[in-house]
């Protein structure tokens, strides 16, 4: 019973936390942090963490870590933005747009496999793998934006992450009101409810954890650990790749210096939402929640005016409580 | 009052519901080998946690040289001259055997730290390993040697009394030989021994007296000469066994897998052997042998240079094998090394039960059937009667003897024809050792056939139908078990034919 308690407890801490977080803010921000716009504005603000960390999250709890997200955000928004401006100089067709975005996943996901391939099949430590091919994919990125950013032509992509306050009209119908919550949220919640089942009720997930938590007994029960790790980082490329579309439509701008330690960002979002670097434990559900409480926290400080500086400490200091409560959790269970 | 070294009385020790300890009794004199002998969950780990202040009794008295004393933390047990010696053992790898010996009491002048060669060379002489090198990392060392720098540790501290929770569990044979020079030693010179083992053999050539616990009560005590061992197992278990080897109703029929010349590097070289149906076959030898290299490369888990297995008629060579290929050619394997490799320890028993067999259970997309699933976990708890809080219990919760439980239920569950059981009863409880020969009895009376690897002689003897011995990666010729006995075995294991 006392065991149980404590396992939905920790399903419940990141809830937990992210309403502490919101009752806190709520005090100190003010009207306009308590706003609904605002409520719209944190959560289309946590879209690009958010379905960055679904990946992240496999990767994790497969016992690895990719530190490559960040350049492959940079590459991914490049691409999507470069596609545009060659194809759409003369205006954008309907289609285009959609094929910016399939290159732009598409790019990720072969960087993501080739993480895979280096760390699974060539058995190099991902750590180091992920640091190398973080530093290729950024010169890649920069070597195709000219090292700095590229504009592309107004499409509809831009709606992706577009809020508007939905507004009565004289006439009695209400203006704005499909993009009320950014498209891109519906898209993470979307996404996050698919992964969510895949990881808890699919044979795939079943073996990411399995593979995580001991390879050595994955091997021996016949799963090839290898192939399956492999497609746990092209799937990381992959939803980073839809990341970098949700950031390039949030600037219309492919920007190949940006997403700098953003990859840390999106493991802390992991971290906060029940992740362990030992491999075996993580939730999808929970890594979208400290995405959310990611943002919440900067757009906050931002409203009640605290300086950029003490958003860094404050968010240190969120990652290293996670930890250290998920540590006397298991002290306490053991 | 008495002469006794360390005398604990009635002492008791709750853990929330649970009563792990109720009124236990431990008198220990100097110069003893004391025994501590009991099954998994018997409250043998509790007891050594009170004494070396890990955990606090709720109530009842110790005493050491005649004064109560109380324990409250691990450098009070350091201090008082108690020293443990854990089954993993604790030692920082990278640092060099003197390092590790004086870890935690340099010796220091103005932050410098001053060797202390002389008091280790004292100890190392005491223990007649004056030959180890001082400056050599730990990690070096092979495990035994490692468990020196370990008592050296305990010896330069001074310790009065040195518990030793399963000390051979990661032993060889030499080794442990060796080991047991040491621990008498030890005792000659005046130091008391605790030591916890499965292994009832080792008790009696190691010890002078033995407590036994059962249930967290003290249910014997005595000197290890007047005691027969059946009577030890009769107080760890509750019941007589009468038979300790159940034999079931089964015949070896047609043969069901033809392994022949498997050869890896460095070991095996050239082991054919063949497998009938129905039949019980025991592979003994020393440790080292190539019994795992064998078994493990007829599974996949290593490569194997050469070799071909033959299964339904069809040959094929072991250079390709994997895993993932022997479970569909319906061989499985379990891991001698359950720790580290037989199971996903932090993970659930549900989630072990049907690690390899998931798929089963999957419908389009890899979506799975929970509830069919939940219903053949909950199956095989049943069957196996593995104690357990549910199927969603981490499996490094459970006691040794029913993390096998879980292990094998794996493999019923996966119904294999053909089982490679390595060392299956290592570190398992008396009671859990039966019910495992039970069930080995039983899947050859399914007509599977069963390959049993272990170090221990009598079980293989009690169980086995036929039995082959390997000595330096070759294996003997397969013979019924009539024509063996333990002399005879120990021959070929340690000469070769």
């Amino acid at each position: 019973m006392n065991r149980k308690l404590i396992q939905s407890a920790r399903a419940l801490g990141p809830v937990v936390g992210i309403l502490l977080v919101y009752c806190i803010f709520a005090i100190l921000g003010g009207e306009s942090f308590r706003s609904m716009y605002n409520g719209k504005t944190i959560l289309q603000q946590s879209v690009v963490i958010g379905i960055a960390a679904l990946g992240m999250t496999l990767v994790i709890i497969s016992r690895g870590i990719d530190l490559s997200v960040g350049s492959m955000l940079a590459l991914g928004s490049c691409i999507v933005a470069l596609v545009l401006r060659r194809w759409g100089a003369d205006g954008v067709s309907v289609q285009l747009p959609l094929l910016a975005a399939l290159a732009g996943m598409a790019a990720c996901s072969l960087c993501g496999l080739a993480n895979g391939v280096l760390t699974s099949l060539m058995a190099i430590v991902p750590f180091i793998v992920t640091l190398g091919t973080m530093q290729i994919f950024r010169g890649v990125a920069k070597e195709l934006a000219d090292q700095t950013a590229i504009n592309a032509p107004g499409n509809w992509l831009q709606n992706l992450m577009k809020i508007e306050r939905a507004v009565q009209t004289a006439d009695g119908t209400w203006q704005g009101v499909w993009y009320s919550i950014a498209p891109g949220v519906v898209i993470m919640l979307v996404l996050t409810a698919v992964m969510w089942v895949v990881l808890r009720h699919t044979v795939f997930g079943r073996y990411v954890y399995g593979v995580g938590s001991n390879e050595h007994t994955a091997r021996l029960c016949g799963i090839n650990v290898r192939i399956h790790r492999l497609w746990v980082y092209a799937l990381c490329g992959l939803f980073t790749g839809i990341a970098s579309v949700m950031q390039f439509a949030a600037l219309n701008l492919g920007d190949s210096t940006g997403g700098v330690a953003f990859e840390l960002d999106v493991i802390a979002a992991v971290v906060i939402g029940g992740g362990s670097f030992e491999g075996g434990e993580g939730s999808i559900v929970g890594s979208v929640i400290g995405a959310i409480m990611i943002a919440m926290l900067r757009n906050g400080c931002n409203l009640a005016g605290v300086e950029n500086s003490v958003q860094n400490i404050l968010i240190g200091a969120l990652i290293v409580s996670v930890a250290g409560i998920d540590r006397l959790r298991q002290a306490r269970s053991a | 009052m008495s002469d006794s070294l360390l005398e604990l009385r009635r002492v008791c020790k709750r853990f929330g519901a649970t009563r792990a300890l109720h009124n236990v009794d431990l008198v220990v004199q100097p110069g003893e080998v004391h025994a501590l002998i009991g099954e998994n969950g018997a409250g043998k780990s509790t007891l050594m946690k009170i004494l070396s202040g890990a955990h606090q009794a709720d109530s009842g008295t110790m005493q050491l040289h005649g004064s109560v004393v109380r324990i409250k933390g691990p450098s009070a047990a350091r201090d008082l001259g108690i020293a443990m010696i854990y089954q993993e053992l604790n030692l920082a790898p990278h640092l060099t055997v003197e390092e590790n010996i004086t870890l935690g009491m340099e010796e220091h002048r103005l932050g410098f730290v001053r060797g202390q060669a002389d008091r280790i060379r004292q100890a190392l002489n005491l223990l007649h390993k004056e030959d180890l090198p001082l400056t050599t990392p730990v990690c070096d060392l092979s495990i035994s040697l490692q468990q020196v720098v370990e008592i050296a540790r305990a010896l330069v501290y001074e310790a009065k009394i040195i518990i030793m929770d399963e000390p051979t569990s990661s032993l060889t044979a030499a080794d442990t030989r060796d080991l047991f020079e040491v621990i008498k030693r030890l005792r000659d010179n005046g130091i008391a021994v605790i030591y916890i083992s499965h292994f009832l053999e080792e008790v009696i050539a190691v010890a002078d007296r033995f407590t036994v616990l059962r249930d967290g009560e003290t249910v014997g005590t005595g000197a290890i000469d007047e005691t027969e061992i059946q009577a030890l197992i009769a107080m760890m278990v509750g019941r007589t066994l009468e038979d300790m080897f159940p034999r079931g109703k089964h015949q070896p029929g047609k043969v069901l897998l033809d392994v022949s010349a498997v050869s890896g590097d460095p070991l095996p070289h050239k082991v054919s052997f063949q497998l009938r149906r129905g039949e019980i076959l025991g592979v003994a030898g020393l440790v080292g042998a190539g019994r795992s290299e064998t078994v493990r490369r007829i599974f996949g888990l290593d490569r194997a240079r050469e070799g071909r297995i033959n299964m339904d008629g069809h040959t094929r060579p072991l250079a390709g094998m994997t895993p993932q290929r022997a479970l569909r050619l319906r061989i499985d394997y379990l891991s001698e090394d359950r720790k580290t490799e037989g199971l996903a320890a932090r993970m659930s028993v549900g989630f072990n039960t049907t690690f390899s067999s998931v798929r089963r259970y999957a419908g389009p997309g890899g979506l799975i059937d929970s509830a069919r699933e939940a219903q053949s976990v909950n199956h095989w708890l049943k069957e196996m009667r593995i104690r357990s809080t549910g199927p969603g219990q981490a499996v490094r919760d459970l006691s040794g003897g029913n993390q096998q439980k879980v292990a094998l239920a794996r493999m019923l569950e996966q119904g294999a024809d053909v089982v490679l059981l390595d060392e299956p009863t290592r570190g398992v409880d008396v009671g859990s050792k039966v019910e495992i020969y039970r069930l080995i009895n039983r899947l050859a009376e399914q007509g599977k056939g069963v390959v049993f690897v272990s170090s221990y002689l009598p079980e293989l003897l009690g169980v086995c139908d036929t039995i082959a011995v390997m000595h330096r990666g070759e294996l003997s010729e397969v013979r019924p078990t009539g024509e063996w006995n333990e002399h005879r075995i120990m021959e070929v294991a340690t000469a070769g034919q």
